[in-house]
């Protein structure tokens, strides 16, 4: 329902945000300068795997400035251990997480000796004057190699198998029985693949300040999670909640890497407690890459049914997952949120899903955007291709042939997933017309014909996602220890203006837009007079916050929930107030007639008159607030088809994205602008994984792409511009229709690059390469291309070891 | 060391560390915020900002180098509360969305307009390519330099602040001191 004259979902507004973070008013953590303030710095573990046998911190001690040097064994009797909150099995195997390790490291970057000075220059000095003697053990590095267990991470775990998780059609009853399927196939397809290891690399280093003074510690961090944060502090340590408050400013990026209780943060809060003066930690680029969480880092070994009429029937997925050295909040679960999402939008009778996570000496995993969908799609828009190839059909005919059809929704998949609404067919249509697919493969028979050293590819992917994370009983039966739901509040000022407290948590979605948006529309206030308050736990005392594509479908819900319960209440009050029952009260433009007559007064009027609280109906309290907490009873299902077109240059192996179409639909958009910019940005990310990041460890352990000299973000050169359209099909879950837009974009665009590739290159003998898909990759596989042509063995040049996979 | 800089139309006398980093300085104590730091190698340009007129990344230079020179930051482009046409331009088009990268972005596409007054995308891509975005995918961002390249053009702004040479010159005194 609009109530403003003129819709506001819908409108490409202008940002809120923006007025601050283009004149560089922003209030970054960093910024942030106390009076009394001392900095901390950690000393991090150069080495990946080590008994440490003592750490001499005298030097350091004497040196001008510092305050204090502190070792993990000084902390040992109050960091405690840091959380997990999804432990996937009962039998989960969780080693001890302490903040600073005490007795042994087991990664290089992990946390080993702080310093405290006052000032930052000072306290790296004081770093150097730490002498720590190592005593090295065995390191444990490859993903297929440890789960043999010689040489262990944890030897106390016994085992570097964390857990092994399993869904099975079959036994769930969702489906048959992927092995009868296998065995009754025409055509079995059997692949492995490799999801590098990627760094998130938000733009804004993590950044702690925690002011103990008041007796209460006020901690700014830059966080996607002040709410958990507090609450995972406080169960933590001996610090008690109510103690605690949060508070998230302006925060330069996050994408999954900054949904976690650090290291850091904790050691901050520690420290500064022991001071008994604020404490400020702001990491330098290369601490962030080898010690902030890392993201994927999975063989798949895909096994893939089907009948020679390229119906598709069996889907067998097996996983190993690189969890590094510790779990930290969620990364056990992250393989597992792609485990319903790996039959995608095809109708499959039986899907087994198995993933056994793993320790190695390597930087801890855990979310980045997309965070287990972006394998799944990656896999199983691979494995539609590979079908494809061995039929010999048209790789988007065997797509649509097998895909859930417009009209079957909603529809319950193989996964036991219940997708509400979504139209492939439209999607498909409109990105095949902007994309000019006909003409692309003319053009790619010509090349094929003349030998061009410059060759076209045509990549697809119609991927779809399951995000709003989450309904809280679905996440308590996936044995995550928190719920999903998330809260708003709604504060009607006596002077008609509007406060809006979200538990959402936004760093760049531009939530202050959106937000205020959802309840200028509903309301009827002009949208200038909506304020939107967030990321500090005493203004927004509860939230579950910012991950999963889930701030607009659930937080946004609850807003609507909430102006929905302001309205009900002004209209009881306005029908007091023009002596008229309420049912003939009539809402529009922001005020309240009397139906059939000019008798009205302005939502402001009714505001002010149950603030002043002179007159009102018998039993009404005073003001006109309102909250409410939405917990959802599905996920949404955002779908859409990218295509992609590169050229590979054979000589070379240089690779040029020629064209790249997407066509989203994410449900009903509220603000376009907005959309399109998460689309980019989501595409930029994906795209990157295809071509050119990947975190690195040498044989000895060490993070070789620690700088963004070494670790290739993107610039501007190395990306082109995108085609981005909609189609929309409304969710049918929440009350705005809204199905989440944060992911999308990467989790689509990694396959449709891959293929388009691959597609370029596949008839000089290529059949895989790795990601990232570097000139020299590209280049070597065209070299034993063409001279293994002959020898077309499954799984093909480029490809990995086919002993992945669980075993 | 004493140095003596020049920042956003100000002029501060101090004494600072050989060591200390232009960035730090900028930040830490003339408490000018706006610019930021991304990374600790040169890659990112989240802390450029113009050294007499010209892009440089704040975090490659020491402040006693700045000495005697003029800086001007994010913080100094907006002229009487009006806005530069790159911050304007940067809204209109939603080049960003966490906005850490912004002020470094902001003032590298200036330097970039000052050298090429209609760039095409490629120009743009590659001018900006030692400024790193992880949120907009530079699309937007690239369209925004476009904008204001538009918008800078003589002749682009309202008419009344439109004057043309020979308007001008017309109005001169002809001959003589």
């Amino acid at each position: 329902m609009t109530a403003t004259a003129e819709p506001e979902v819908g409108k490409p507004r202008l940002r809120k945000e923006d007025a601050r973070l283009i004149t560089g008013q922003t209030r970054w953590t960093d910024n942030i300068q106390l009076t009394g303030m001392l900095h901390m710095a950690v000393l991090r573990s150069p080495v990946a795997h080590a008994r440490i046998r003592n750490i001499d911190c005298s030097r350091a001690t004497a040196m001008p400035g510092v305050a204090l040097v502190l070792t993990g064994e000084d902390f040992a009797a109050e960091q405690g251990s840091l959380p997990c909150a999804w432990p996937i099995t009962a039998d989960m195997k969780s080693p001890p997480a302490p903040a600073m390790a005490v007795d042994q490291v087991n990664f290089a970057g992990e946390a080993v000796a702080l310093v405290i000075a006052d000032n930052a220059y000072r306290a790296a000095d004081a770093l150097a004057a730490i002498d720590v003697d190592y005593d090295e053990l065995p390191v444990v590095l490859d993903l297929a190699e440890a789960v043999d267990d010689h040489d262990l991470v944890h030897p106390d775990l016994g085992t570097n198998k964390c857990a092994t998780w399993v869904y099975d059609s079959a036994e769930a009853g969702s489906g048959t029985n992927v092995e009868d399927e296998i065995a009754n196939a025409e055509v079995v397809l059997e692949r492995t693949f490799r999801q590098q290891r990627l760094i998130p690399s938000f733009m804004e280093p993590r950044s702690v300040v925690v002011d103990p003074s008041a007796d209460m510690f006020t901690i700014w961090s830059a966080t996607q999670i002040p709410h958990i944060l507090r609450w995972m502090l406080s169960a933590t340590t001996d610090i008690a909640e109510h103690k605690i408050r949060v508070i998230a400013p302006d925060v330069g990026g996050g994408f999954g890497g900054k949904l976690q209780v650090t290291p850091e943060e904790l050691l901050c809060l520690l420290a500064a407690r022991r001071m008994g003066r604020p404490v400020k930690w702001t990491e330098t680029r290369t601490e962030s890459m080898m010690s902030a969480h890392h993201g994927r880092d999975q063989i798949q070994k895909i096994t893939l049914a089907a009948r020679r009429d390229g119906t598709v029937t069996g889907l067998k997925v097996e996983l190993l997952a690189d969890m590094g050295a510790y779990l930290r909040l969620v990364s056990p679960g992250i393989p597992i949120l792609g485990a319903f999402m790996y039959n995608a939008i095809y109708k499959f009778a039986a899907y087994r899903f198995v993933c056994t996570n793993v320790f190695t000496n390597k930087v801890p995993t855990d979310a980045y955007r997309g965070a287990g969908r972006p394998e799944a799609t990656f896999a199983i828009e691979r494995m539609m291709d590979e079908l494809a190839v061995e039929l010999g059909m048209d790789p988007m005919k065997i797509r649509e042939m097998n895909w859930i059809k417009h009209e079957e929704f909603p529809f319950t998949t193989v996964a036991g997933m219940t997708y509400d609404s979504g139209n492939y067919e439209a999607a498909t249509a409109r990105a095949m017309e902007l994309f000019g697919y006909e003409e692309l493969r003319e053009e790619q028979e010509r090349r094929r014909a003349d030998g061009s050293a410059v060759q076209l590819g045509i990549g697809i992917s119609t991927y779809t996602e399951m995000c709003g994370l989450a309904p809280s009983r679905v996440l308590g039966a996936l044995r995550y220890a928190a719920g999903g739901w998330e809260t708003a509040s709604i504060r009607m000022l006596p002077t008609g203006k509007v406060e809006v407290i979200t538990g959402t948590s936004p760093h760049g979605q531009g939530h202050e837009t959106v937000w205020s948006q959802i309840v200028a529309d509903r309301l009827g206030v002009p949208f200038e007079d909506v304020e939107v308050l967030h990321g500090d736990t005493a203004s927004s005392h509860k939230g579950m916050d910012s991950y999963g594509s889930r701030s607009l479908s659930v937080g946004g819900t609850a807003l609507v929930h909430a102006a929905d319960k302001v309205l009900a209440k002004a209209r009881k009050l306005a029908a007091h107030m023009m002596e008229c029952d309420e049912a003939d009260v009539e809402f529009a433009s922001g005020s309240f007639s009397v139906r059939g007559t000019s008798t009205a007064r302005t939502l402001g009027d009714v505001v002010l008159a149950a603030h002043v609280a002179h007159d009102l109906p018998e039993g009404m309290e005073p003001g006109m607030d309102a909250d409410a907490t939405f917990d959802p009873d599905n996920f949404s299902f955002p779908h859409g088809t990218h295509l992609c077109a590169t050229e590979v240059d054979t000589e070379t192996g240089m690779v040029k994205i020629r064209s790249y179409v997407a066509v989203d639909d994410v449900g009903t958009v509220v603000n376009p602008l907005i959309v399109d910019g998460q689309v980019h940005g989501g595409l930029a990310q994906g795209i990157a994984q295809a071509l050119f990041e990947e975190a690195i460890h040498d044989e000895t352990g060490t993070l070789t792409t620690a700088t963004f000299a070494d670790y290739l973000v993107p610039s501007a050169a190395d990306l082109p511009s995108f085609i981005t359209t909609r189609t929309s099909t409304p969710a049918t879950t929440n009350p705005l229709g809204v199905k989440g837009v944060g992911e999308a974009g990467t989790i689509a665009s990694t396959p449709a690059v891959v293929n388009s590739v691959l597609d370029a290159v596949r008839h000089l003998g290529v059949r895989d390469i790795e990601m990232p898909l570097s000139p020299e990759r590209v280049w070597t596989a065209l070299q034993g291309g063409s001279a293994d042509a002959s020898t077309p063995a499954a799984g093909g040049l480029g490809s990995i070891d086919s002993q992945g996979g669980q075993q | 060391m004493k140095i003596s800089v020049n920042v956003d139309g100000v002029t501060y006398a101090d004494e600072v560390e050989p060591r200390l980093l232009l960035v730090h300085y900028l930040r830490e104590r003339l408490g000018r915020t706006g610019t930021v730091v991304g990374c600790d190698t040169g890659n990112c340009g989240a802390c450029t900002v113009h050294l007499d007129g010209h892009s440089i990344k704040s975090c490659q230079m020491f402040a006693v180098q700045a000495n005697g020179h003029e800086i001007t930051t994010i913080e100094g482009l907006a002229r009487d509360g009006r806005l530069h046409p790159v911050q304007e331009a940067f809204r209109n088009n939603h080049a960003l969305q966490c906005g850490f990268c912004t002020p470094g972005m902001i003032m590298q596409a200036i330097d970039l307009l000052a050298d090429e007054s209609d760039p095409d995308d490629e120009t743009v891509r590659k001018g900006l390519e030692g400024n790193l975005c992880r949120c907009t995918g530079y699309q937007n961002i690239v369209r925004a330099v476009q904008d204001a390249a538009h918008r800078m053009r003589p002749g682009a702004g309202p008419k009344m602040e439109q004057h043309s040479d020979e308007h001008v010159t017309s109005k001169q005194p002809v001959g003589g001191e």
